[in-house]
């Protein structure tokens, strides 16, 4: 695209706005009288002594002038011969996370400014933190006042090394990493003699060269109806503007949530129809078929449908000085609907200065968190991280009309996340864990099965039981199948539903655990997230995973049920291992592969393997 | 810039902000009851009523459009404002103060700041009052003067049209909340990210009409403390000493005449004004003679509820 939308963060002795001040009086954009009306305030205000301060173009309103910092975010707009740019600039104060998200939200490119004296500070972290928190793929690291370091290479490639070292979980790729001097121009738009080491291109090239399309998402065509035209009898269109995929005529969309199908007849624009529009584009579609469709409707790719629940997981960024707790309600305002909402439970906040997880009744101005909410209509939706349109939301206070918070969604919640009504009070048994380990002669554990569908999991399951049950142990064994036929009789084999069902089997283990028995469990489980939802609720020092790790093409030539020919031919959707991933265990305490080794040579190792961690044994005799 | 994306699928800069500002007018006529359009008739009012025209194609524009006239505007703005009204059929509103006619309020005699509040700023608020209405588009771009540059899309005013900078709602994605309570409304600048520069590129690329002030032309101007000043008719007060002479003019912005500052170009396309900007030397609002009043003088007009 032409358009690049780039945000600066940086704190306030950083030299963020002199940069910004320096781009565009670099290249020549700042108008003459504008540059006269700040040599005039520079004489008053500025901080940079004779010099003009090129800060204070950016700092508009008069009070944040005459306090030296910035506190809202400040547009500023140039363009060169390759790309129009327009830049968010948003404080470094702690207190503003609020507007450093409000800036970022819809920014593809983020400078992030280190003082090369300072290096990577708290918020370094901090603005890193927020930058991958509201999606943005592209990070330029600027390592700016070079000339108060003497130029020195090895102190950049210190600090390089500090702030990989750190964002790597963030996930921003490969940022580019510059030594710069906003304050005399060096690497902003012209490359610096002073820095003849560093041979990449200077700040303004880099932004207008960087690839900004690779992140445009074509795949899943969304599209949030805003209004329905009816200027005559003959023409019904729905207006709105394309959020991702492609739309042509003749393509089959369906409108949610009903979920009615129809084909795309024109997309109608002032300037004529068009043959194909992708994202970004503002248009009006109208149906081969008059089916109900109204503001609020998500036109979709059916078959690449979004994701519909009413209990959201997200992160939230609290921008209100009213705080939330755990049942404040507000409305929720997303690409195509409002709804009323309730906080249902603020599941932790995150120290952007650490990412560390802290318990928290609720959240504050300027505070980041988990949040589930429950929305009293269903909504679809996308993952944030797939898609910023669909996945985004604000809560709007219901009395002052105030936005107080920007939410990212995660998923669907589900049951993994829900905290038990606080009025709940645990029983606790009489029996110590002592004594039933005296009694069953054997210390608790759950052994999950996993593998793909026809990998012998259930087979191993009931030969284990069979062993253990010889040995005089005593386990409980819950084969995936069989617990859909009861426990989780509600229960299908969406990525959700798989991991409900997981989440069910992982209690019933945790609860036989807790009375001395094993639990063993044959389940697929192809969600590596969710295998370490069920390690983490059981407890990892009693937690065993065997991997059954037999080849695909054997698990095909078994496939009692014929599942995997339903599977190819679509019958069956989302099936691990053919349809859907299924996450080999990297983890796994055992791997077994029954194509290469029989039921007693698997059942062999993993008896032994229990005996090594002490499983087998009663409490051992001072 | 790569060739991932589809060359089909790409747009211009010009064509992610046409979109961006279609998609905001939507939403305001989806969100709010009464929307209305400042129409200004200068060239970013022409944009923004271009904008709407597509939004909303193929139907008609559903809201109406206001013009606030002091009675001191071109008569050629005049003009081309009925020209367009019957082109394109949309409903206009023009509102006059009409306190401040009978008070006989002028530019020449009342200073600049008195006139603007007057005849601008409390004209438009008895319009909005008048027309009950809870949202106000405006072609108003960030890029305009330093306390725009943080002006939100959806600007948020009390029931006395005011802004206060310290109590704007967060502006996230394009998710807009545009929810007022009674009497509270919300002006509206869908053009926020644009420029000058692309103004003008957009005008041209779209053959959007603009009143001739815009283009060169020999014009009778005086030169006030460096401004030029056109002589529009015979209300213009003469100081002592002075007389008009015919001078290749245009304009950058146009308002009421006696405010205007034209400037000295031979620019008669749209091609030549371009070019022009591209080297221009000198930002747009200089030639507006009220933000000089004072120090933060726009600031403190947007405050009081100036446009």
């Amino acid at each position: 695209m032409d358009l690049l939308r780039l945000l600066t963060c940086g704190s306030v002795d950083d030299g963020k706005s002199t940069l910004i001040g320096r781009l565009l009086h670099d290249s020549q954009l700042i108008y003459e009288d504008v540059l006269a009306s700040l040599e005039a305030d520079s004489a008053t205000q500025g901080s940079a002594g004779d010099q003009v301060d090129l800060a204070l173009l950016m700092d508009g309103l008069r009070a944040e002038r005459e306090q030296g910092i910035t506190i809202d975010v400040a547009y500023r707009y140039f363009s060169t011969a390759r790309r129009t740019f327009i830049i968010a600039d948003t404080p470094g104060h702690p207190q503003y996370t609020r507007n450093m998200a409000t800036g970022a939200s819809t920014c593809d490119l983020a400078v992030i400014l280190i003082d090369a004296r300072h290096g990577v500070l708290p918020q370094t972290k901090r603005h890193s933190y927020i930058a991958s928190l509201l999606g943005i793929g592209q990070v330029v690291v600027a390592v700016n006042k070079m000339d108060l370091v003497g130029w020195s290479q090895d102190r950049f490639t210190e600090i390089c090394e500090d702030y990989r070292s750190f964002a790597k979980p963030l996930g921003f790729g490969q940022p580019y990493f510059l030594p710069m001097s906003a304050l005399l121009g060096d690497n902003v738009v012209d490359a610096s003699g002073n820095l003849g080491w560093f041979d990449g291109p200077p700040l303004l090239e880099h932004l207008e060269t960087v690839d900004i399309d690779a992140r445009v998402e074509l795949e899943h065509f969304r599209m949030p109806v805003q209004l329905v035209f009816r200027p005559d009898a003959n023409f019904r269109g729905y207006a709105g503007t394309i959020a991702s995929g492609v739309l042509r005529p003749g393509d089959e969309v369906a409108a949610l949530p009903l979920g009615l199908i129809s084909t795309v007849e024109r997309i109608a624009t002032f300037d004529g129809d068009l043959d194909v529009a992708g994202p970004g584009r503002a248009v009006t579609v109208t149906l081969v078929d008059d089916i109900d469709v109204s503001r609020g409707d998500l036109l979709v790719t059916p078959g690449s449908e979004p994701q519909r629940a009413h209990d959201l997981d997200a992160m939230v960024v609290w921008m209100s000085e009213a705080s939330a707790e755990s049942g404040s309600s507000y409305l929720l305002q997303t690409a195509n609907t409002v709804s009323n909402c309730t906080i249902r439970n603020v599941r932790h906040r995150v120290d952007i200065n650490t990412g560390a997880h802290e318990q928290t009744p609720g959240l504050g101005l300027n505070d980041i968190g988990h949040c589930v909410i429950t929305s009293d209509r269903e909504l679809a939706f996308d993952a944030y991280s797939v898609n910023r349109a669909t996945g985004s939301f604000v809560l709007v206070d219901r009395l002052t009309n105030a936005t107080v918070a920007a939410g990212m969604i995660i998923g669907a919640a589900s049951a993994w996340n829900r905290t038990p009504d606080a009025a709940l009070v645990r029983q606790r048994s009489e029996i110590s864990d002592a004594e039933r380990a005296i009694r069953f002669g054997q210390q608790p554990c759950t052994i999950l099965l996993t593998g793909l569908t026809a990998a012998g999991k259930s087979t191993l399951a009931t030969a284990l039981e069979r062993e253990l049950f010889d040995r005089g142990k005593v386990s409980i064994r819950l084969d995936g199948e069989n617990v859909r036929m009861g426990i989780s009789r509600d229960l299908g084999f969406s990525t959700q539903e798989r991991s409900e069902n997981l989440r069910r089997v992982s209690e019933v283990a945790r609860l036989v655990n807790g009375q001395g028995l094993i639990a063993i469990a044959a389940m697929v489980a192809p969600d590596r997230d969710v295998r370490q939802r069920a390690r983490d609720l059981v407890g990892v020092d009693r937690y065993v995973v065997v991997f059954v790790d037999t080849p695909i093409e054997v698990c095909r030539e078994r496939d009692p049920h014929g599942l995997y020919a339903m599977a190819d031919s679509g019958e069956i959707p989302r099936f691990p291992g053919v349809s859907a991933d299924f996450d080999r265990p990297t983890d796994a305490d055992l791997r077994v592969d029954t194509s290469t080794q029989d039921v007693d040579e698997c059942i062999d190792a993993i008896v032994r393997m229990l005996t090594e961690r002490g499983f087998l044994r009663g409490p051992s005799t001072p | 810039m790569s060739a991932t994306l589809p060359a089909e699928l790409r747009l211009t800069h010009l064509q992610q902000l046409e979109a961006e500002a279609i998609g905001i007018m939507r939403e305001v006529v989806a969100q709010c009851e009464r929307p209305v359009m400042l129409y200004s008739i200068g060239k970013d009012s022409s944009v923004l009523l271009h904008l709407a025209r597509k939004a909303f194609f193929p139907g008609r524009i559903p809201f109406p459009l206001l013009h606030v006239d002091t009675t001191w505007k071109f008569r050629e703005m005049i003009s081309f404002r009925q020209r367009m009204a019957d082109e394109i059929g949309f409903d206009l509103i023009v509102h006059t103060n009409a306190e401040g006619v009978a008070q006989g309020i002028n530019p020449f005699d009342h200073g600049s700041k008195n006139y603007t509040d007057i005849m601008k700023t409390q004209a438009l608020r008895q319009a909005l009052d008048a027309g009950r209405f809870d949202a106000a588009f405006g072609g108003a771009r960030r890029d305009e003067e330093k306390s725009r540059a943080k002006e939100r899309v959806f600007s948020f005013r009390d029931a006395h049209h005011r802004w206060d900078p310290k109590n704007q709602r967060p502006e996230l994605w394009n998710l807009y909340n545009g929810r007022v309570n009674q009497g509270e409304s919300i002006r509206v600048f869908p053009m926020s990210n644009w420029t000058e520069l692309d103004v003008w590129q957009y005008i041209h690329v779209e053959q959007i009409p603009i009143v001739p002030l815009y283009f060169a032309a020999e014009r009778p101007v005086v030169e006030r403390d460096g401004v030029l000043i056109m002589v529009d008719d015979d209300r213009f007060v003469f100081d002592e000493g002075e007389v008009a002479e015919q001078r290749l003019v245009r304009f950058r912005t146009l308002g009421c005449y006696p405010l205007s500052g034209a400037i000295e170009s031979t620019a008669t396309t749209l091609p030549e004004i371009i070019g022009e900007m591209l080297v221009a030397t000198r930002s747009e609002r200089e030639g507006r003679v009220i933000d000089f009043d004072q120090s933060g003088s726009m600031e403190q007009k947007k405050r009081e509820g100036y446009f």
